[in-house]
């Protein structure tokens, strides 16, 4: 069988699989992944639920937290425990991660993510211009 | 088909070189918009739609007109209109990408916009015009492509395409309601709170739309071999005429209800147009230009001698378009916005920087009609259907 | 509404069963089950909320704009000059709030200030033409928003008649004081439109609106529905008037005249 272009057609996937593997290249010989370390609150040791439910789920929790304090006006959210807490980013999270670029920026930028929360709310650091 | 836009004449290559550099050179400003926001529009707090808007109004007006082609050659089997159908699809087409692309460009958080169809909304007019313009365009791409295709290939169009192409004669009126809905069921905006809006929509866009699709026509006439019926032709322009004279007089009946009741919310917006009101009066030449070159359109086309003269009719058309334009894509939106809810004249005007994004969204129509126009003349050209009778060499 | 606070209580709950078993009969470190949400004790609630401003004592641009301050500080309302301008409540004259013209007006009305803010009309043109549901009604009659889904069409503002709308045509953050912000409140993004909320945020913490709490008495906000509320006294003695009520949006907010 004859391969009709085959000069292009392989210099074409020659050039495909370099961009794509390109990411892989770039990292060889580099350390392992580490999760980055966080700020930890100081004077509290639990958050509103157990470490993996929010590292995992988080952003769903806070979805729903949005919808549930704005859309059905109910803001106040019991954990499994019975504690209560203000569905508030800023007066609830932000109360106890009182640093952003030491908490959430960590890993979102590891994860190159960029939610746009701080586009209106208002970060515990405060703003500047 | 696509690959007969690739090739052209050198004058192709320079128009569509023009309107990418047109396009690359607006988007610049364009991204600015995003950065910035929309306070680089001449927009405020009481005139909140602009230019852009009433383009998209304008344009809608454009996609729907396909119809006056396309209706009399599928529902009265109209076979002079046959070589024009085409062009009345894919002039849609393009129209439609205007509209949207309007559309995005006024909008605060454009990637957000898909939040209309996470959120479906049936009680707001937007959600279905989204609905329909988009349906719309869909339609003509399907039926218009498909019966190019079989038209070159010597094969009959497929019956579904006759069926669609009948669903689309019914949904370009849907249209241009669904977008007169947008503005005549708001409280409180006199100027667009009546019933008739949609109606003078609809014979605005009749009478516009068809003549701009003429003008682009003839002017494809002049680059291409590509030569339309002359019957066909006047066939047009006498549906142009009568629906100037529609849209003519639905407008002075507007004038008649506000000033004979002598309603002020009805008279002010007229007044603020035509004569100015609280010492503002940006728009009165604009208005009384459109009112003059409407009547002068008019002059010239009622006349079936004038109608007629080939010589004649682009001018007659331009100034019937120049019109239309000032009527609907200027005056609507600001005298629909002034007098502001607290009885106060807000001025407003385009600023450079939205004209130029505007450039950007004419020019990527523009792009859409010029490319879809060659593709359609090339394979005419193919098939030698309505050609000019010595055929040049050179396309 | 109701069916995804379920789905979230569901799936809240799974993923608890999930981690349980995943921890194997280890400690149980719950995340999520038996979560449940609820208002808060001291939560004000109303049927229909509304207010009642008496412009007798309240009748100046200067009265107003302390009103005017301390709504527009606790919501970090920016400061922009201009006609791009955004505002929450502010003051106007009689002839442009309502359109009622009288040639021959009693001079104290003529001359008279009033504290103009968003209606939350029951029938509001904005609800109904906002086409992501970014703007809603809430069931105690306060049209709010959802800053998060608004797409900045401005629909909304054409359809408003009564002019209670602004839009972030640029970054707000720009015209605020960062340093005195209050930080219990988001800002806006540039982009979306915003309002007035009837202070959602501080009934629900049982705290009367900011411009109620700044006006020594001459803005009353309650229960409409209700006949025994202070808002009902008001309107049984006084004559109040609304703004365009000819439209029929049916505004929650009525004035002493």
């Amino acid at each position: 069988m004859k391969l009709y272009n085959g000069g292009k057609i392989i210099t074409g996937l020659v050039i495909f699989l370099g961009i794509f593997l390109a990411p892989l290249a770039y990292n060889v010989g580099k350390a392992a992944y580490t999760q980055p370390k966080l700020k930890m609150p100081e004077n509290e040791k639990e958050c509103i639920e157990s470490k993996d439910f929010m590292r995992t789920k988080h952003m769903q929790l806070l979805n729903d937290w949005r919808d549930f304090a704005l859309r059905d006006g109910t803001r106040f959210y019991v954990n499994s425990k019975g504690k209560q807490f203000e569905m508030s980013l800023q007066k609830t999270c932000m109360k106890c991660h009182t640093n952003k670029a030491e908490f959430c920026d960590k890993c979102h930028l590891d994860a190159s993510v960029t939610p746009y929360c701080w586009d209106c709310h208002i970060q515990p650091e405060g703003l500047k211009k | 088909m696509l690959e007969k836009a690739l090739k052209g004449s050198p004058k192709y290559y320079i128009w569509v070189g023009f309107l990418l550099l047109v396009i690359l050179g607006a988007s610049g400003v364009y991204l600015m918009q995003l950065m910035q926001g929309l306070t680089i529009t001449g927009m405020s707090r009481d005139v909140s739609w602009g230019f852009y808007i009433a383009q998209f109004t304008y344009l809608v007006g454009l996609a729907a007109s396909g119809v006056m082609i396309v209706l009399p050659y599928y529902f009265h089997n109209y076979k002079k209109f046959k070589d024009l159908v085409i062009f009345g699809e894919f002039m849609a087409i393009g129209a439609v990408v205007m509209c949207l692309g309007f559309i995005v460009v006024d909008i605060g958080q454009p990637q957000r916009m898909l939040n209309v169809m996470l959120y479906p909304t049936p009680n707001s007019v937007l959600f279905w015009d989204m609905v329909v313009l988009n349906g719309y365009l869909i339609l003509n791409v399907l039926v218009g492509w498909t019966c190019l295709e079989c038209d070159r290939q010597n094969l009959p169009h497929p019956k579904w395409s006759k069926t669609l192409a009948y669903v689309s004669i019914v949904w370009a009126f849907s249209i241009h309601t669904v977008t007169a809905f947008l503005y005549q069921g708001l409280p409180g905006r006199h100027y667009w709170l009546t019933a008739i809006l949609a109606a003078r929509f609809l014979a605005s866009a009749f009478c516009s739309g068809p003549a701009i699709l003429l003008l682009v026509i003839m002017l494809t006439q002049k680059v291409t071999t590509f030569k339309a019926n002359v019957e066909g032709i006047a066939t047009l322009a006498k549906i142009i005429t009568y629906a100037m004279i529609v849209n003519v007089f639905f407008f002075l009946l507007e004038v008649f209800t506000a000033f004979y009741s002598g309603i002020p919310g009805h008279t002010h917006s007229i007044v603020y147009l035509f004569k100015g009101l609280e010492g503002h009066a940006e728009l009165v030449p604009f208005m009384w230009t459109a009112a003059a070159l409407a009547v002068g359109s008019l002059c010239l086309l009622i006349p079936p001698r004038l109608r007629d003269n080939l010589k004649i009719l682009p001018w007659s058309l331009a100034i019937l378009v120049i019109a239309t334009w000032i009527d609907k894509g200027l005056a609507l939106l600001i005298g629909g916005f002034n007098p502001t809810p607290f009885d106060t004249i807000a001025t407003y005007w385009p600023t450079g920087k939205e004209l130029i994004i505007s450039a950007m969204i004419y020019a990527i129509g523009a792009l859409v009609v010029t490319v879809l126009f060659k593709v359609a003349t090339e394979v005419k050209q193919e098939t030698g259907a309505s050609q000019k009778e010595a055929v040049p060499v050179e396309n | 509404m109701n069916h995804t606070r379920r789905n979230f209580l569901k799936f809240a709950g799974l993923t608890a069963a999930g981690l349980c078993v995943a921890s194997a009969g280890g400690a149980l470190a719950v995340s999520g089950a038996g979560s449940t949400i609820k208002d808060g004790e001291k939560a004000l609630k109303a049927k229909r909320w509304g207010m009642v401003i008496d412009s007798k004592k309240l009748g100046t641009k200067e009265a107003i704009d302390v009103l005017a301050k301390a709504c527009h500080s606790v919501h970090n309302v920016p400061n922009i000059p201009g006609k791009q301008n955004v505002k929450w409540i502010w003051a106007d004259s009689y002839e442009h709030g309502f359109d009622q013209p009288n040639n021959y007006m009693e001079e104290s009305v003529e001359k008279r200030q009033f504290a103009l803010l968003c209606n939350h009309c029951t029938n509001a043109p904005c609800v109904r033409v906002c086409p992501t549901q970014a703007t809603y009604k809430r069931p105690d009659g306060i049209v709010a928003m959802d800053y998060h889904r608004c797409i900045g069409c401005r629909y909304c503002m054409a359809g408003c008649p009564f002019g209670a709308r602004s839009f972030n045509f640029m970054e707000p953050r720009l015209h605020l004081d960062l340093a005195t912000l209050n930080k219990e409140f988001p800002t806006r993004m540039r982009g979306v439109v915003e309002k007035c909320n009837f202070c959602v945020e501080r009934l629900a913490m049982g705290k009367q609106p900011a411009c109620a709490e700044a006006s020594n008495g001459a803005v009353v906000f309650g229960d409409l529905s209700d006949p025994a509320s202070e808002v009902r006294k008001l309107l049984r003695e006084h004559y109040t008037i609304r703004r365009r009520p000819a439209l029929g949006t049916e505004p929650g907010v009525y004035y002493i005249i």
